[in-house]
């Protein structure tokens, strides 16, 4: 059940990642000119006959945000009271630290008129926060739980599998890398959008004419950077999936994200082009914003996945909870199980 | 047990700070205090008995580009307040498309040590069939600016100057007035609406009462100045600025026309 609702509040959480890209693609971002409050009124009695315009797209994502982070409040609560791992449970505290520091950004942001360093924080937090809900959903999991079938694998030896083992070194740092290299791409991409150089250059898949910009500017070279971001992102995802193709075919838990992300940065790097191409248009930039999210959480999966064994070590480490952690942990499975 | 109760404690905190956020409707509001026009330094005031005009006409030489068109639709009540097809006011052209209205002359410079008392009485931006009117004025430092949302709608007067202090003020109901003044001059401020996103207008803040903005026939006049030599300029949201020098005499009158082009400009005198 609690699995079940993490994995709700990280559907949530893309919804509210959508609902902040379209604010952002309308440049509604300050239609909404106060805050906590809307036009005066308390948020969740502000008039929906009021709606109109770019209203419709700040409004709507201050109640989504709202209850995303009443949902993260339950999700914290539940796990203290219920996950018998304690960093699972201080890992929910700091979940619901980061929503909450999420919504004082977002507020900062239009009374400060969207500073670009505080939108861009604001949308690099907001990536954060998603990574935090999907890992929720990744360790209250029956898979995470069970420890995956840590008996298969090629690479790994026998006798540290069965002891709860990793995935070998090489899938472990590739994965982690890839994960880092997106999230710092994704805040380019932040950078680029919120200091207006999403158009900097204006054709694709050249620019200016050429392979590389024959002038520069500040914005050029954001725009640039995130361009060859890109190109690094996609080169690590193929060796991250090569490398798993390779050696963990038989693992499925790491082969479906590693295929998934594939086609994830396929329908990326395709949304960036159409970007650039409709001159930014506001529903194809907002799904680009929202697809590079699900990459760096598909990555995430992938390389949490991949780190599963430093998870069970570290928790044989304290012998004294080890035995009502097993009872507990079986009991999770059981009601995964159920559910 | 003690944990549970700070949870619970926490939460209790959470809901009741956003339960007593808002809930107020303004209906006016001052973001800024005017300064006194007694306030203003001693030095030379013009006289009138001396001064003269400049007059003249802004042309627009070539096609003149076409206004953007403007959909509404996003909110019902704008659809309602315009039956015909909308479009930006960035050209606003004579029917013979000569002449250019809606640009900002001024005074510039050559005005030395003259003073002038700040107008009491207020400029006015009115918020109406979710347009700016007037789209560009010129109002003078510490001039009380009313801006009035006459719409049955929302709106949210946005202004982003450089020199002034930026702000964003809602007006959700029909008939809200608030006053605002700058305390810098500034050419120009914009303003926008950030609800519909075709809303815009500009105003020029001077230091002196030299302004005006051409009519639709590109006729502008810049009453009683003093005699002197003025370099004077023509800002165009679009197109951008040019100056021209102007020599005036004693009760003389002169003529001005600055012309503009799609891609550069030119000034004659």
């Amino acid at each position: 059940m609690l699995h079940r609702f993490a994995k709700f509040l990280v559907a949530c959480t893309v919804l509210l990642i959508l609902a902040g890209s379209l604010v952002t693609s309308h440049d509604a971002g300050l239609s909404v000119p106060d805050w906590p409050t809307s036009y005066g009124w308390n948020m969740f009695t502000f008039p929906p006959s009021m709606w109109v315009a770019n209203i419709l797209y700040e409004h709507g994502h201050r109640l989504i945000a709202s209850t995303v982070g009443f949902l993260t409040i339950i999700m914290a609560v539940w796990l203290w009271m219920a996950d018998p791992r304690r960093w699972m449970r201080w890992f929910g505290v700091a979940t619901l630290g980061s929503v909450v520091a999420q919504g004082l950004l977002g507020g900062l942001t239009v009374l400060f008129f969207l500073p670009a360093a505080i939108s861009t924080a604001h949308a690099g937090l907001a990536e954060i926060f998603f990574c935090m809900t999907v890992a929720i959903a990744i360790f209250t999991s029956p898979g995470w739980i069970a420890g995956y079938d840590m008996n298969a694998g090629i690479d790994a030896p026998a006798g540290l599998h069965r002891q709860g083992g990793h995935a070998a070194p090489p899938l472990r740092y590739i994965a982690t890398t890839a994960t880092l290299l997106i999230y710092a791409q994704i805040l380019v991409g932040a950078t680029m959008r919120h200091t207006g150089a999403g158009l900097a250059i204006p054709d694709f898949p050249l620019m200016f004419g050429g392979v590389i910009p024959d002038h520069w500017s500040g914005a050029i070279a954001i725009h640039f950077t995130h361009r060859v971001g890109a190109l690094l992102v996609t080169l690590a995802i193929l060796a991250l999936f090569t490398h798993v193709r390779s050696r963990y075919r038989d693992r499925p838990e790491l082969m479906r994200p590693a295929a998934l992300i594939v086609a994830l940065v396929a329908v990326q790097v395709t949304l960036g082009a159409l970007t650039v191409l409709s001159r930014r248009d506001p529903w194809i930039n907002s799904f680009h914003v929202v697809c590079g999210a699900m990459v760096l959480t598909t990555s995430l999966v992938l390389t949490l996945r991949s780190w599963r064994g430093s998870f069970a070590y570290h928790e044989r480490m304290e012998p004294q909870r080890a035995q009502s952690t097993q009872r507990k942990e079986n009991d999770l499975i059981r009601d995964g199980a159920r559910a | 047990m003690r944990l549970r109760n700070t949870w619970v404690g926490l939460l209790g905190i959470a809901l009741a700070t956003t339960l007593a956020c808002g809930g107020s409707q303004e209906t006016s509001s001052t973001s800024a205090k005017p300064e006194s026009p007694s306030a203003t330094p001693a030095g030379q005031k013009v006289d009138t008995a001396t001064a003269g005009d400049v007059k003249g006409v802004v042309m627009i030489d070539g096609a003149v580009p076409k206004n953007e068109a403007i959909k509404m639709n996003a909110d019902p009540v704008c659809v309602k307040e315009n039956t015909t097809p909308q479009s930006q006011e960035t050209y606003m052209v004579s029917a013979d498309g000569k002449n250019l209205g809606n640009v900002f002359v001024y005074v510039k410079d050559g005005l030395g040590n003259y003073v002038f008392d700040t107008p009491t009485t207020s400029a006015t931006i009115d918020q109406k069939s979710c347009r700016y009117h007037p789209h560009v004025f010129g109002i003078m430092v510490n001039q009380p600016l009313e801006i009035v949302n006459s719409d049955p709608t929302l709106h949210n007067i946005h202004a982003m100057p450089k020199g002034n202090s930026e702000f964003n003020n809602g007006q959700p109901i029909q008939g809200m007035k608030m006053t605002h003044t700058f305390d810098k001059p500034e050419v120009m401020v914009p303003f926008k609406c950030d609800v519909h996103g075709w809303m815009n207008a500009y105003v020029g803040v001077m230091s002196n009462p030299y302004f005006a903005v051409s009519d639709k026939d590109g006729k502008f006049e810049l009453k009683s100045l003093p005699p002197g030599t003025y370099t004077i300029e023509a800002w165009h949201e679009k197109l951008g600025t040019q100056t021209a020098s102007v020599t005036l005499g004693a009760k003389e009158s002169k003529d001005v026309t600055f012309t503009f082009k799609a891609a550069g400009a030119t000034a004659t005198n």
